[in-house]
């Protein structure tokens, strides 16, 4: 590690310049917009990979952690009699609290069953939560709701926006990366390689994975909300859709599985081509095809994920090259060596 | 609400039931040999649908003589998909996989389906499609008794095949526990691409009734693959009587919530009652703790 800590650090800083100018570069409102989306979903991806890419749980129903930050952030914001503008940013962290206060009894219910059932638990709630959205009073029903919309230029609003979204992004990498280098972070993979055996070593099993819940759900809500507000909209089946969480999913995987910076790799490519195609081709469904297929390749090719393969290619090259290994000990804090721990 | 509504959902859900029996059991069979959740299987349906609207449409092939060209085709689409895709994945995170790459089938489906269709609502026709009959205070049309014959039929045909047969004895034993029956001389990987083969041929009957008792859109399959997969969680994973029973229950239950309360929290019982059940029995009604032992 010690070879690579320099450069690791490099690539840390370069990425926060990147997320920082990129508006300043690209004033494109079209680019600035896609930017946006994109950072919305790099947040949503690596939430859900503190949870489910750790703890081995593939969960399919994150789109209700992002749906109730969406519709708390607009319900909030039209009650409290929020002025359009800065001020209902505020809301933002209310949104995350509320999806994380969701997620305690949700995910004390899913988190009873094992793996396959936990999948379909999972994807129950999420069809229960849009149900609701379309039925109950207060949610506008398929008609939906409308946050304030403020009166700013389409530069400014998408920049506002495009902020405000990286500073989320920011807060939930860091502690994606805390969790990672944590005893329950530790705790977490224990469950994923071994859920009997971690009991048995002591691991409180029910309180880890519940808290990794609720932690991956936050970052979740406090998305829904400012992608609500950006939007200036939103609906039941826009909040609540299954192709939500099958992306993030999707994005995880691509990337890497369980390492810090694989969600964000993989929610930057996927995500920005499928604006991209929406933006080309409009409302043609094709890019389905291409995106299918992409990622078919990608998961036969590279199942593990892009970043551990690529890590996987570097460390053989060095040793290959009579470069020194990393040290066994600090191999189980990057993302590939316990990656490779785990897929032994 | 009176007697005769109830009586009408009941026989609807029974009816209708059947149907999503017949494309759970595929889901469940495969499942059970493969240890893979197959997402694409709703996509599968729809596919199957629109096969059958293409035959009927524009060759004028009757929906259910159709069918004894888009079974053949199906089985061997399962067969290509299993042995192109989900004998590649790795035995360690099998499931997880699964659901990615089934999940990549199912959109890929989806998306050649609105290339070639569009995104427009279709609906399968024929004379016994549109026209009803009379029973018991009110009308139903004549596809839905066919299409629940068509179900026990294939039903019966897939218990003879698993029950009665060399093949299906090799298939439980797969079932029961991989290592050993290869031991005793089960060839497993021809098992597994034949039940693959078997569980999606299912689902072009399957799509045949579901397009004729639905209006369907080539995004029709998420819908119905959340449905198929609280079926056969219900049922417990790999039990295929289990999938029979959960498929009528869950649907009639449906049926009838719909009439009682309202059509619009009929879909919301229909998930609650799946984490009810969960909740008191983590593997579903007719499963065992470990089904693979291995």
């Amino acid at each position: 590690m010690s070879a690579r800590a320099p450069v690791r650090a490099l690539l840390v800083v370069l990425g926060i310049v990147i997320l920082g100018v990129f508006p300043l570069v690209f004033s494109n409102p079209t680019t600035t917009s896609i930017a946006f989306f994109t950072v919305v979903f790099m947040v949503c991806a690596s939430a859900w990979n503190m949870f489910a890419g750790s703890s081995g749980y593939i969960a399919l129903g994150h789109a209700v952690y992002f749906g109730c930050g969406a519709y708390a952030l607009t319900l909030l914001a039209n009650h409290l009699g929020f002025a359009a503008g800065w001020g209902v940013f505020a809301l933002v962290p209310v949104a995350g609290i509320v999806a994380g206060l969701i997620a305690i009894p949700t995910g004390l219910i899913a988190l009873r069953a094992r793996r396959h059932t936990f999948v379909v638990i999972t994807i129950a709630f999420m069809f229960i939560f849009q149900l609701a959205a379309f039925n109950l009073g207060f949610t506008g029903g398929s008609s939906g709701l409308q946050p304030p919309t403020p009166l700013w230029s389409v530069k400014t609003y998408n920049d506002n926006f495009y902020y405000v979204i990286a500073l989320v992004l920011l807060a939930t990498v860091a502690l994606s990366w805390l969790v990672r280098r944590s005893r329950f972070g530790l705790q977490l993979l224990a469950i994923r390689d071994d859920e009997e055996r971690a009991r048995g070593l002591g691991v409180r099993v029910g309180r880890v994975k519940l808290t990794a819940f609720i932690l991956s759900a936050i970052p979740v809500g406090m998305a829904g909300g400012v992608y609500a507000y950006f939007l200036g909209q939103i609906f039941p089946q826009f909040a609540f859709d299954p192709l939500f969480d099958l992306s993030i999913a999707l994005m995880a995987f691509l990337g890497g599985l369980g390492t810090v910076a694989g969600p964000l790799l993989g929610a930057l490519v996927l995500e920005s081509l499928q604006q991209y195609f929406t933006v080309q081709y409009g409302a043609s469904q094709a890019y389905l095809i291409i995106y299918g297929a992409l990622f078919l390749v990608v998961v036969l090719l590279l199942p593990r994920g892009v970043i551990p393969s690529v890590e996987e290619l570097i460390s053989r090259w060095r040793s290959r090259s009579g470069a020194p290994e990393p040290e066994p000990g600090e191999t189980g804090r990057t993302g590939g060596g316990v990656v490779e721990a785990g897929a032994r | 609400m009176s007697a005769s509504s109830i009586a009408h959902a009941i026989v609807d859900g029974i009816l209708t039931g059947g149907v999503y029996a017949l494309m759970a059991a595929g889901l469940t069979l495969i499942f059970g040999v493969m240890d893979i959740i197959n997402i694409a299987q709703g996509a599968l349906v729809v596919l199957g649908a629109y096969m059958s609207y293409v035959l009927s449409a524009h060759l004028g092939i009757d929906l259910f003589l159709g069918l004894i060209i888009t079974i053949p085709a199906f089985f061997v689409l399962g067969v290509a998909i299993e042995w192109s895709f989900m004998r590649r994945l790795r035995e360690q995170d099998r499931v997880a996989m699964s659901i990615l790459v089934t999940y990549a089938v199912a959109i890929i489906i989806e998306g050649i389906l609105s290339v070639i269709f569009g995104v427009n609502v279709l609906q399968l026709h024929a004379s016994y499609v549109d026209s009803t009959f009379h029973l018991l205070g009110f009308y139903l049309p004549y596809i839905y008794v066919f299409g629940f014959v068509l179900a026990l039929v294939l039903l019966a045909a897939l218990y003879y095949v698993l029950y009665r047969t060399h093949f299906g004895r090799g298939v439980r034993g797969s079932l029961q526990n991989r290592t050993a029956a290869e031991l005793i001389g089960v060839n497993v990987d021809r098992v597994r691409m034949v039940s693959v083969g078997i569980g999606v041929a299912v689902t072009a009957a399957g799509g045949m009734v579901f397009g004729a008792t639905n209006a369907f859109t080539p995004s029709s399959g998420y819908d119905l693959i959340s449905r198929l997969l609280s079926i056969v969680i219900l049922a417990g994973l790999g039990s295929i009587g289990g999938a029979l029973v959960a498929a009528l229950f869950m649907v009639t239950l449906e049926d009838v919530v719909a009439v009682v309360w309202s059509p619009v929290w009929a879909t919301l019982v229909y998930y609650a009652s799946l984490i009810v059940v969960l909740s008191f029995r983590p593997n579903g009604l007719f499963g065992t703790a470990a089904v693979r032992a291995q």
